[in-house]
C-alpha cells in the first residue's frame, strides 16, 4: 500500500527569473489520494505539469517508480491527465474522445470496445457514446474527461481543478464519484486544488503549498487539528489566530490570561501563534468566563451563528449553535485540547483577527478574483 | 428604441446594397441565360455549349491543379508558422500580405518579364549553362525554356496570385486550436505525428475548406492571368464570358449561360466539400 511511486527531489520552477517553485521535494505512495492545496500561484498546478511531464524543472529531479523520469516527454509515461477545463476533443464523439488513446496504443478494436463501453459504466454516460462533447453539460464532461484518462489504466491520474466549472451541488457529487472510483480502480490520484474543503473531504494526504514551498504535508485530520503554522491555520478552515507565550510546557498566556494546554517542547517563555478554531469555544455567561466581551456581528449560517466577539480588542470568531443578541456580553471556555500552540513564522503577522471579517469572506467568494490570477499564472507558462 | 429594433434599421443599408449588387445581377445573368437576343425565352444558350467542354475542362483542371499545388505549399508554411513566436507570425503575415497590396496586374505583368523567352529567368538558365546541357542531351532544341503561354505560366500565376488565401485561413485555425488539446493528446500517448494526424488535422479542416474555395473560385473564373500569361492560348472559361460580354462575338445571353453553369459546378463542388467537412463549423463559402 505505501509504496514510494513518484518521488519530487529539490525541484525548482522559473519563469522568466520569477521562482514559482522553490525546492520541492515530494513523495508520493502508490494507490494513494494525494491533494495539492494552495491559492492561486502556489505552485501547485506547476507542480503537477512537472509530474505530467509538460514543464521540466528548472532544477532538480523527478523519480518514477525508482527511474528518473525528469526529461521523459508526457507521451511516454504512465500518467494521465484530466485538464481543468477538460480539453475534450471537439471533433471527436464520447466514444472516439474515450478511446484516442487505446486508438493510439493500437489495442485490439474489440478490446477497445469493450474498455471503452466498460468505462461509461462507471462514469454512468452509458448511451452518451455518440454525443459530441459540446452537446454536453459540465459534469458529463468532466466526466468523459475522467473516463478517457483511466480507460488507459495509468499508474497515476493527475487531475487539476477538475470541479472548479460546476456549481456546489455537482461538486458534492463528484467528489463522492471521484473517491470512488479511486477506491475502485486501486489509481494513485493527484488532485490539485484551492477549495480546502474538497481536499479535506477526498484525500489520504494533503499537501498545503504557498509561494512554491510546501507548508505542510500531513492527512487531512492532522493539517486542520494540527496546522504547522500561521498559513495553515488561516487557510485550512477558520481560525482564531493569537500572538501567545508559552511559558513552561502544557501552560500559554495569550490576552494577558494563561490557559492549560496540552502542547510542549517549547523554549521558556517562547513566542508563540495560538491557534483556537471557532466550532471549539464554549460560550458560558460572562461570570464563569475566562474570557468575556460583547457581540458585535452575527451571521445566520444555516446550522450555525457566526459572531464576532470583541475581547480585549481582538475580534473572536466563534460558532454557535444557540443564539446571542448582537450587544450582549458572554463568556468564554475553551477546553486544554482545543488551544494549538505553533511556532512563529514569517506568516504570524500576516494574519490578524476577525475585524476585517466581512472582506476576507467576499475574497473567497469572489469568483473572479481567483480566476484573473489563474489566467496571469497559465499565460507565463505558456510564453515560457 | 429596443436593441432588436435598432440591429433591423442598421441592416437596411447592407440589406439593400446586397439587393442591388449581389441578387439583382444574379437575376440578370438567369434572365440573360434562358432568353435570345429578341427577348423570348429559349434554352438554345445551353444546347450550344457543348463547343466550350474543353474549355470547361481546362478551366476546372487548371484551377484544381492551382488549388492542390496552393494546399500543398500553404499547409505546411501555416503549420510552422502557427508554432512560431507572435512577433515572427506578425512579420511573416505582413510579407505574405505585401503583395497583394501592389495592384494585381502588375503582378502579373511581372512575372510576364520573368518567364518571357529572353526573361530573367532564361537569361538566368543560360548563364548557368542549363540551356546548354539540355540541348546536348536532346531535351530542347531551341535557346530557351518555354515558359511564357504555357499552361504552367497560367497555373504558376494563379498559385503566386491566391496563395495568401489559402494560407491565411489554415493559418487562422491552426494557431487558433487549444493547446490544451495538443497536450492532452501528448497526455494520452500520441507522439507528434500521431497528434498532427488525428487532432491537429482534422481539427484544421475548415481552414482548409475555406482555403480551397478561396482559392479554386477565383482560379476557375480567372481571365486576366490566363490572356497575359496563356498568351490566349490557354482559353479558360473567364476569357469566354469575357468575349461574350466585351469582346468581338458580343452575345451577352451565352456569356450568362456559361457563367451560370460554372456557377453552379462551383457551389455543387463546394457542396461536396462541406460534406467531407461535417459536423465541422461549415467553411466560409465566400
Amino acid at each position: 500500500m505505501s509504496k514510494e511511486l513518484i518521488r519530487l527531489v529539490d525541484c525548482c520552477m522559473a519563469f522568466d527569473d520569477e521562482l514559482v517553485l522553490d525546492n520541492l521535494n515530494l513523495t508520493i505512495d502508490n494507490r494513494e489520494f494525494l491533494t495539492l492545496l494552495g491559492s492561486s500561484g502556489c505552485g501547485k498546478t506547476t507542480t503537477l505539469r512537472i509530474i505530467g511531464g509538460f514543464l521540466s524543472p528548472t532544477s532538480g529531479s523527478v523519480y518514477f517508480d525508482g527511474a528518473e523520469i525528469t526529461n521523459v516527454p508526457p507521451h511516454k509515461r504512465q500518467i494521465n491527465t484530466v485538464f481543468q477545463k477538460y480539453a475534450l476533443f471537439p471533433h471527436l464523439d464520447v466514444y472516439e474522445n474515450i478511446a484516442f488513446g487505446l486508438r493510439i496504443s493500437k489495442t485490439p478494436k474489440d478490446e477497445i470496445d469493450r474498455r471503452v463501453k466498460e468505462m461509461l459504466d462507471i462514469v454512468s454516460l452509458r448511451g452518451f457514446d455518440h454525443r459530441k462533447p459540446n452537446a454536453l453539460s459540465g459534469g458529463q464532461q468532466q466526466r468523459v474527461a475522467i473516463a478517457r484518462a483511466l480507460v488507459n489504466r495509468p499508474k497515476v491520474l493527475l487531475l487539476d481543478e477538475p470541479l472548479g466549472a460546476l456549481d456546489l451541488r455537482l461538486r458534492k457529487d463528484m467528489q463522492n464519484e471521484l473517491k470512488r472510483i479511486q477506491r475502485q480502480t486501486g489509481i494513485t490520484f493527484i488532485y490539485v486544488t484551492h477549495d480546502q474543503e474538497e481536499a479535506l473531504a477526498m484525500s489520504d494526504t494533503v499537501v498545503v503549498m504557498d509561494k512554491g514551498h510546501i507548508q505542510q504535508i500531513g492527512t487531512p485530520e492532522d493539517i486542520y487539528n494540527e496546522p504547522k503554522n500561521a498559513f495553515v491555520a488561516d487557510f485550512i478552515g477558520e481560525s482564531n489566530i493569537l500572538d501567545g507565550c508559552m511559558h513552561e510546557d502544557f501552560v500559554v498566556e495569550f490576552l494577558g490570561c494563561k490557559f492549560p494546554c496540552v502542547d510542549k517542547g517549547f523554549a521558556k517563555k517562547e513566542a508563540v501563534d495560538v491557534v483556537i478554531r471557532p466550532e471549539d469555544i464554549d460560550i458560558v455567561p460572562k461570570e464563569e468566563g475566562r474570557l468575556s466581551g460583547m457581540i458585535t456581528e452575527i451571521t445566520f449560517k444555516g446550522i450555525y451563528y457566526d459572531i464576532i466577539v470583541d475581547i480585549n480588542g481582538f475580534k473572536w470568531l466563534i460558532q454557535t449553535t444557540d443564539f446571542h443578541p448582537l450587544g450582549s456580553t458572554i463568556g468564554i471556555v475553551i477546553p486544554p485540547d482545543d488551544i494549538h500552540v505553533m511556532k512563529k513564522s514569517v506568516y504570524s503577522d500576516q494574519v490578524g483577527d476577525y475585524s476585517s471579517y466581512s472582506d476576507e469572506y467576499e475574497e473567497i467568494n469572489d469568483p473572479d478574483f481567483a480566476e484573473k490570477e489563474e489566467t496571469d499564472e497559465e499565460d507565463k507558462e505558456h510564453e515560457f | 428604441m429596443s436593441s432588436k429594433a435598432f440591429v433591423r434599421i442598421a441592416a437596411v443599408p447592407y440589406v439593400v446594397w446586397m439587393a442591388i449588387f449581389v441578387i439583382v445581377p444574379l437575376l440578370f445573368i438567369v434572365g440573360y441565360a434562358f432568353t435570345n437576343s429578341s427577348g423570348a425565352l429559349t434554352l438554345e444558350n445551353f444546347s450550344n455549349l457543348g463547343v466550350y467542354a474543353p474549355v470547361f475542362k481546362n478551366s476546372f483542371l487548371q484551377a484544381g491543379i492551382a488549388t492542390l499545388v496552393c494546399l500543398l505549399i500553404g499547409y505546411p508554411f501555416a503549420y510552422i508558422l502557427s508554432n512560431e513566436r507572435p512577433s515572427v507570425q506578425k512579420v511573416a503575415i505582413l510579407l505574405i500580405m505585401l503583395p497583394m497590396w501592389m495592384n494585381f496586374l502588375l503582378r502579373t505583368y511581372a512575372w510576364m518579364t520573368i518567364l518571357e523567352n529572353n526573361g530573367f529567368l532564361n537569361q538566368f538558365f543560360r548563364s548557368i549553362g542549363l540551356i546548354d546541357y539540355l540541348n546536348n542531351i536532346g531535351i530542347l532544341t531551341t535557346d530557351y525554356i518555354p515558359m511564357i503561354n504555357t499552361s504552367f505560366a497560367v497555373v504558376l500565376g494563379m498559385v503566386y496570385n491566391y496563395l495568401p488565401f489559402m494560407i491565411l485561413p489554415i493559418f487562422t485555425v491552426l494557431s487558433g486550436i487549444d493547446r490544451r488539446y495538443i497536450e492532452a493528446a501528448q497526455d494520452l500517448g500520441a507522439n507528434r505525428r500521431q497528434t498532427f494526424r488525428r487532432l491537429i488535422l482534422p481539427l484544421s479542416l475548415p481552414g482548409v475548406l475555406s482555403g480551397i474555395m478561396m482559392v479554386f473560385i477565383p482560379s476557375v473564373s480567372t481571365f486576366a492571368i490566363s490572356r497575359l500569361l496563356g498568351g490566349g492560348l490557354h482559353w479558360l472559361l473567364g476569357d469566354v464570358i469575357d468575349m461574350q460580354f466585351l469582346g468581338g462575338t458580343y452575345n451577352p445571353h451565352l456569356g450568362s449561360a456559361i457563367s451560370l453553369i460554372m456557377m453552379i459546378v462551383v457551389v455543387v463542388c463546394m457542396g461536396i466539400m462541406n460534406r467531407f467537412g461535417d459536423g465541422e463549423d461549415e467553411a466560409v463559402l465566400l
